[in-house]
């Protein structure tokens, strides 16, 4: 439960997305509010299409909304410009993938460094390491992504996501490419470095054994809020 | 984040990855080609000037038509300087009655004053330095010389009126510059020796030189002091100007070469655009995850451009090195035209080749490039995003601009650059347009065909902006080397056929008053027909319109050289059959006698006269005004006299002329000449015919090099094919793989392909044909007024040349199709 004395990592308020399609404009999200706090975890939830991913996206500053406003860490996303945004992703958010998205020309160590160079970190190589160690692929540092298994090339992902410790984790369906058993795996190994990072988790899923391991859950139905816990 | 190491690492691993192999290539052609021409340039011009003192044998030299005035000589030695004179004029070798055109000059002790003379013993022999000039009553001739009159040293010959002998064999002379422009062999002898020749009569086509050597102040003394004393048909030259014939038609010869080479720029350019957007293409999703992860577009540009340059600085260095070696070849093909063994290259044409190298990478690869910076994160959830902004018209003007600044560097001439721009453009446009009407047309075949050749010409059509590229660029290499090769020979035939059998091939000048009945009667006891001759009356033109005609006002070059040498003038009652009036009249009987002229058309283009403008001549001392009556154009190649100046009967009267005239020698009648030569020992022989074969061997020589350049073009064409097979990779994979699926065998997929690329290969070859056979005739019917035949050849090499070699390339360059398996295929994507 959000403790009123902290203030949220996260503030939506009346957020709203439109876009122009051939047939004519169509509302994708529609007065949105939210709030998440520091150290929690949250899932959203809803049918194929109802809008997840987009209100993902616009919470992590990687989209721009048609109206309303999301709030990070206390900066107003929308009084930043696109590299402003990107700043502040560096700094503060990590994102997992339904599809990965490991560069397929980087090596796993190569593929955890990168957001450790870009936010300058001194010793990139060192940190990816003991991250890589901490999801359990020492033995795999200099292998490809395409050589890998589903499962494993989340791991990395996941250690990607976890190397700055940012202070804000979204994972887009992590278990969506994966067999139940190494989801478990994955989900577990998403929890214990949230909760030993101490950051804050909002993930998007289908799955209900997934959302059943967070504290809220928020239902999206054809891009309005229906019910939030 | 260290974006310069991380752009270092990202080339190695997108190297490894495969990535950048193509783009690598083309750049390296690009730069080759640009390079290879520019260190054989570079060293030419090295030579030339270092050689430039010893070109004159002098550091001063002072020409003169009519003599060296002894007030020179001494005001020359009273500054401390040295001197030598020397005198050259062409005349006739003679052993027994064979005669031989030589190009004969005459030095006094001193000689050279710069550089040294190397004789041998025997033709080819071994050379020695010499400080000595001939003795009295002897010669040295060079080894051609020995060679065509078969004599060998100690024997004797007849120059003129004199007997000499012969006592070394010539092998090098500085001032003798490249074997270019100086067409007979060489007789040197002493200065003391002239008289007995009696060779150097009033009217003789004689050169005076006066060498002068020594300290750089005096000589600047010596300078001031005779400039204003030099008369009309003087000059000075000194190392500023050495040579500037050959100077001149090196820089020409390099700047053509260059421009040649930038067809090889063009095409790299075309598959490094190919190339560059693939790897944008493939590289959208990892700039969405750096995005994403919070690199801003600053970094992204950065990184990839870092990339870039290191590409690009690599595979220049690496064309550079290819460039040098194939340097040696183009220095091989034009060996007739360089002087002597080449220095070593400067660091130039490096600089020049990494530069041409960054510019076409910039030019062609920076739009697809920068296009990334737009990539949107959010494509990381959404994979569908991130189909570009359409791309504008950005692409196109880069490419053009870099390739207009390389032009524009290479013509080093704005008017040319201009007309080469304007010039690639329009045919561009033109073969594009053509290559595009043949790919359409691909269309209506495709209902009649199987299965396998439906689907490769469907991959044509579907493909149809590249198709259009690679027909564009393979035609256009394979047009230009039918245009050398095929057609040239083709309209060299044609216009040795179109000169009558009988055409003049000899030429006799300085022919004095008192030696005209002599020579009529000599032809008629001969039973020859009787010679036609020409009065030939030599002047400077002075004035035009009453104002000097000043050299220096004028910018063409040959403008130049045409009013500071002296004109050959001619009187004539009647037009030359093959001269035409195309402005004006001809004089009627009532003109003669009149102060009229007609002019050539050309000259009065380049010297910008026009009908009525007011002449002065400057013959013989005093000034001869006249006005221009008509303009005329002349067949040259008819090999008959003709002049550039005409007056009508009478007024050339008063003044000294020689007489010229042409005729006809069957190719072995050489005793005609020897006793020509014999009997009229000051007149001149020119032998067309060994000119020819002479002029002939220069041009196949520079038609070779040109060729050699193209054969870059050639490779940057296979560049750009293999560019346009990996962009279509995947697809081609995925279509492969499917057809698989489907049933297909390896063998239709393995026709289909080879289908493909034969019909590319084909139409390429059309359009080469089709534009080769176009220019051809142009070429006959505007420039060389022949008539053009249709060679059938030309289409049979070109036709079946394309779909043989890239059906060929193209097959093999897509085995990789074949060679995955199908399920691996469609796992991967
Ligand atoms: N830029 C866009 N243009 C057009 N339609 C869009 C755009 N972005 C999202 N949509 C549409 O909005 C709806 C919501 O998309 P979104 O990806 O957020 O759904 P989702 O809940 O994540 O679905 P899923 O569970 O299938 O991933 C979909 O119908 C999608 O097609
Ligand atoms: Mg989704």
């Amino acid at each position: 439960m959000a403790d009123a004395s902290i203030p949220p990592i996260v503030q939506v308020q009346a957020l709203g997305k439109q876009v122009v399609s051939p047939e004519g404009p169509l509302t994708i999200l529609a007065d949105i509010n939210l709030s998440i706090a520091a150290g929690e975890a949250v899932a959203i939830v809803g049918a194929s299409g109802s809008g997840k991913s987009t209100l993902l996206g616009l919470m992590a500053g990687l989209d721009t909304p048609s109206s309303g406003r999301v709030i990070l860490n206390g900066i107003d996303l929308t009084t930043l410009d696109e590299d402003g945004r990107a700043r502040l992703r560096a700094e503060l958010v990590g994102f997992v993938f339904q599809s990965f998205q490991l560069l397929p020309a980087l090596t796993a160590l190569e593929n955890v460094m990168l957001p450790l160079e870009l936010a300058g970190h001194p010793e990139p190589r060192a940190a990816a390491r003991e991250v890589l160690a901490r999801v359990g692929l020492s033995a795999r540092l200099g292998h490809y992504p395409n050589r890998m298994s589903g499962g494993e090339q989340q791991r990395v992902a996941i250690a990607r996501a976890y190397a700055t410790r940012p202070k804000l984790l979204f994972a887009d369906e992590p278990t969506g490419n994966i067999d139940t058993a190494t989801g478990e795996r994955i989900i577990e190994l998403l929890f214990s470095l949230n909760r030993e990072q101490s950051s804050t988790l909002a993930l998007v899923t289908h799955d209900e054994g997934l959302a059943r391991h967070c504290a809220r859950r928020f239902t999206l139905e054809a891009g309005r809020l229906k019910n939030a816990t | 984040m260290n974006t310069v190491a991380a752009s270092w690492r990202n080339l190695w691993r997108d190297w490894r990855a495969g990535e950048l192999r193509i783009l690598a290539a083309a750049l390296v052609v690009a730069v080759a080609s640009v390079s290879s021409v520019g260190f054989f340039t570079d060293r030419t011009q090295q030579a030339l000037r270092e050689q430039a003192n010893e070109l004159l044998a002098a550091d001063l030299v002072v020409l003169s038509g009519s003599g060296i005035d002894e007030a020179w000589r001494d005001n020359a030695r009273a500054h401390g300087l040295a001197t030598a004179r020397s005198m050259t004029f062409p005349s006739v070798v003679r052993l027994a009655d064979r005669p031989q055109l030589a190009e004969v000059k005459a030095v006094e002790d001193g000689y050279p004053l710069r550089g040294q003379l190397r004789i041998a013993e025997e033709a080819f022999g071994v050379e020695t330095v010499t400080r000595a000039i001939p003795a009295p009553g002897t010669v040295w001739l060079d080894a051609r010389m020995l060679q065509m009159l078969g004599v060998r040293v100690g024997d004797a010959i007849h120059l003129g009126a004199a007997q000499l002998r012969v006592a070394a064999v010539l092998a090098y002379e500085p001032d003798r510059g490249g074997d270019l422009f100086s067409i007979a062999p060489r007789v040197l002898l002493n200065y003391a020796d002239l008289p007995a020749t009696q060779l150097t009569r009033a009217g003789s086509r004689l050169t005076h030189r006066l060498l002068v050597a020594g300290d750089k102040l005096q000589l600047e003394r010596f300078r001031a002091w005779l400039m204003p004393r030099l008369k009309p048909g003087e000059r000075l030259q000194d190392i500023r100007e050495g040579r500037p014939e050959l100077r001149s038609a090196l820089d020409r010869a390099g700047q053509f070469l260059g421009l040649t080479a930038l067809v090889s720029v063009l095409l790299a350019g075309v598959a490094v655009a190919t190339s560059a957007r693939r790897y944008s293409a493939r590289h959208l999703d990892s700039v969405a995850v750096l995005r994403c992860l919070g690199a801003s577009q600053a970094t992204v540009v950065k990184l990839f451009m870092f990339e870039m340059l290191w590409l690009g600085l690599l595979a220049s260095l690496v064309g550079c090195a290819l460039g040098y070696a194939a340097q040696a070849g183009l220095a091989y093909l034009l060996s007739g035209l360089v002087v002597t063994a080449l220095p070593a290259p400067t660091v130039w044409p490096v600089v020049a080749g990494v530069v041409t190298g960054l510019v076409t990478l910039l030019g062609f690869a920076l739009a697809p490039l920068l296009r990334l910076k737009d990539v949107p994160p959010l494509r990381v959830l959404r994979r569908d995003l991130g189909a570009l902004p359409p791309r504008g018209a950005l692409p196109y003007a880069a490419a053009c601009a870099a390739l207009g600044a390389l032009m524009w560097w290479q013509a080093g001439d704005n008017t040319l650059a201009l007309y080469v721009m304007a010039g690639t453009l329009g045919g561009l446009v033109l073969l594009g347009g053509m290559a595009y009407a043949l790919v359409r047309s691909l269309n209506v075949l495709r209902q009649r065909v199987g299965v396998a050749w439906r689907y490769g010409l469907a991959n044509i059509a579907r493909r149809a902006q590249g198709s259009v590229v690679q027909v564009t660029a393979f035609g256009l290499g394979i047009m230009v080397l039918l245009l050398l090769s095929l057609v040239r020979a083709d309209l060299l035939r044609g216009w040795q056929n179109s000169l009558p059998p009988d055409a003049p091939n000899q030429f006799v000048i300085n022919i004095q008053p008192d030696e005209l009945a002599p020579l009529r009667a000599f032809f008629s006891e001969r039973d020859r027909p009787a010679p036609v001759l020409y009065s030939v009356v030599r002047g400077r033109l002075a004035t035009i319109n009453g104002r000097p005609a000043d050299p220096d006002e004028f910018a063409n070059p040959r403008a130049k050289r045409l009013l500071e040498h002296e004109f050959n003038l001619s009187w004539s009652a009647a037009p030359q059959a093959d001269n035409r009036i195309v402005a004006g009249r001809w004089w009627s009987v009532g003109d003669h006698g009149g102060a009229w002229l007609s002019i050539e058309k050309g000259l009065a283009e380049t010297l910008a006269l026009k009908l009525g403008d007011e002449l002065g001549f400057l013959l013989g001392g005093s000034e001869l005004r006249a006005t221009v009556m008509s303009l005329r154009s002349v067949e040259w190649d008819s090999f008959r006299p003709n002049f550039f100046v005409l007056a009508p009967p009478g007024l050339l009267d008063e003044y000294p002329a020689t007489y010229m005239t042409s005729f006809f020698l069957p190719k072995d009648d050489r005793t005609l000449l020897g006793a020509l030569a014999q009997r009229f020992q000051s007149v001149t022989l020119l032998d067309v015919d060994a000119l020819m074969t002479q002029v002939r061997r220069i041009v196949d020589r520079v038609v070779l090099a040109v060729e050699y350049v193209f054969l870059f073009s050639l490779l940057a064409g296979l560049v750009v094919l293999y560019a346009a097979i990996q962009a279509t990779q995947d697809e081609r994979l995925y279509e492969s793989a499917m057809l698989r699926t489907l049933g297909a065998g390896r063998r239709q997929v393995q026709t289909g392909l080879i289908a493909e690329f034969v019909t590319l290969g084909l139409l390429a070859g059309l359009l080469a044909s089709l534009t080769a056979s176009v220019l051809g005739y142009v070429l006959a019917e505007q420039v060389l007024h022949i008539a053009y035949r249709f060679n059938i050849w030309l289409w049979v090499a070109g036709i079946l040349g394309g779909a043989l070699g890239i059906g060929l390339a193209g097959t093999l360059a897509t085995r990789f199709v074949l060679e995955h398996p199908p399920w691996r295929v469609l796992r991967e994507i």
